[in-house]
């Protein structure tokens, strides 16, 4: 026997289930309920930055989309900062935009968007630049525990190729499943994300 | 004291820091996954075609992971903690009036504060709100099955509704819930987001539910069934339950360099 370190075990995680709209959205659930309601509009038209809108199916392992998803992001503003006492970086906030979005997929479709602004480039570890990227977080009924990935973005080939996450996929083949292909459509500027759960074109996830 | 003294320096060199055991004291301690269910468990057939195959990519946090968002009182209201009101149109939900209230640490015993908890569940014969939910079970016209709560300094939490039922679903012909309250946590930092469930002490449908034992460890298992406690109950209204919540430690335990509130 030795001394007990005396840690907490962290509290096991379950799945999000089928409903988990009525906690997180309930308007999706059908029915209405706070007064704020978190959503999928992350930047106002006074957020600083590249105006983009995110849009992706999540789809199972038989390439079926999974329209009971709940996805999340969270990402840097404009500047490359987050909206967070533990980045003291000396770039400017930016009022109103808290850099986090919560959606679901549409029942009939799958299909989720969110409207933001393209992040900036934060810092990664041992002093190397990431490229910049939006931070995923998917849940659903069949998913036991939380997936964390994250979105690149195709236009930035350069910051990619540097990215030290990026850099750390051992098949090269697979860090094509992190980035999103820009394209223009009714005006707006467009970045369609898939996430892959299962199968050869498998999204890399991440353990943070 | 005269730091010089103790070794040799030779001119020019810069001046000597003092050991510091982590460079980077706000990240995350590395999830234990052996206490949570892995992502394909066959008796939980939905997980079979949505569980991801390919091995998990560890990533050292970076700044993207340990930040995450930040929540204040604007974002809820004043009965958001309060299911038996919030959603209330006639009069009271029909059901055993239960408080559940604890406390959100890290896994250094640390409170966790100010940090949005959300709750979601089925209604007392355990029909969600929900338009996907063709359960036979009765809608209650006065329960919405929804809330959040910002933790407190310390901690804490609590929130007021019905005991859920249980309600059968398709996983084998006869596959029952056990009765569950549905929980949602940021912590402080992208990788302490957790989805979990509740369940009630007691209750036999634990024992047999491939939800819950998708759950390798039974250790891990019991720590997400809430004692009745009955000293917080208010007498002649309601019966309370207490569900405390880990979330992971981070290193600032051991250094200076805290954040505020943290």
């Amino acid at each position: 026997m030795s001394q007990a370190l005396g840690y907490l075990k962290e509290t096991a995680s379950q799945t999000a289930g089928p409903y988990v709209h009525i906690g997180l959205i309930p308007h999706m659930a059908g029915f209405d309920i706070f007064q704020n309601n978190f959503g999928n509009v992350l930047a106002g038209a006074e957020t600083r930055g590249e105006h983009i809108v995110i849009e992706g199916r999540v789809l199972d392992g038989t390439g079926t989309p999974v329209r009971d998803a709940l996805l999340e992001i969270w990402q840097a503003n404009a500047a490359g900062r987050y909206n967070h006492p533990a980045d003291r970086q000396n770039k400017p906030l930016d009022d109103g935009f808290r850099g986090w979005g919560r959606t679901g997929a549409e029942f009939d479709t799958g299909l989720y968007r969110f409207e933001t602004v393209k992040p900036g480039r934060v810092p990664g570890r041992g002093g190397r630049t990431m490229a910049p990227h939006v931070n995923f977080w998917v849940v659903a009924r069949g998913i036991n525990i939380g997936l964390s990935t994250r979105m690149y973005f195709a236009d930035e080939a350069e910051a990619n190729a540097a990215d030290p996450v990026l850099s750390m996929i051992e098949q090269a083949v697979r860090r094509g499943t992190l980035i999103a292909q820009r394209a223009s459509r009714g005006g707006k500027l467009v970045y369609t994300f898939d996430i892959v759960l299962q199968g050869d074109n498998e999204t890399v996830f991440f353990d943070i | 004291m005269n730091v010089q003294r103790q070794y040799f320096r030779r001119e020019g060199d810069a001046q000597p820091e003092p050991f510091i055991p982590a460079r980077n004291p706000l990240e995350f301690f590395q999830r234990d996954r052996d206490m949570h269910p892995p992502a394909y468990a066959p008796i939980y057939k939905t997980s079979v075609s949505r569980s991801p195959r390919k091995a998990l990519l560890s990533l050292d946090q970076s700044l993207s992971e340990i930040t995450g968002p930040v929540f204040g009182h604007d974002d809820i209201g004043i009965l958001d903690n309060d299911l038996v009101k919030n959603y209330a149109k006639t009069g009271d939900p029909v059901g055993e009036r239960i408080i559940v209230h604890g406390q959100v640490l890290d896994e250094c015993r640390r409170p966790v504060p100010h940090t949005l908890v959300e709750f979601w569940q089925a209604n007392a014969a355990g029909r969600y709100r929900h338009k996907k939910d063709t359960y036979l079970a009765p809608i209650d016209p006065n329960f919405g099955g929804c809330g959040r709560a910002l933790t407190d300094e310390n901690g804490y939490y609590y929130f007021r509704t019905v005991k859920p039922g249980p309600y059968p679903w398709r996983n084998y012909v006869n596959s029952w819930r056990p009765a569950h309250i549905h929980f949602s946590l940021f912590g402080s930092g992208l990788a302490q987001r957790l989805i979990t469930q509740m369940y009630f002490e007691g209750d036999p449908l634990i024992k047999i539910c491939p939800i819950v034992h998708t759950i390798p460890d039974e250790e891990a298992i019991n720590r997400l069934i809430a004692p009745l406690d009955i000293n917080a109950a208010v007498p002649h209204d309601c019966l309370a339950y207490r569900f405390d919540i880990v979330l992971r430690g981070r290193r600032s335990t051991l250094f200076e360099n805290r954040l505020e509130g943290n």
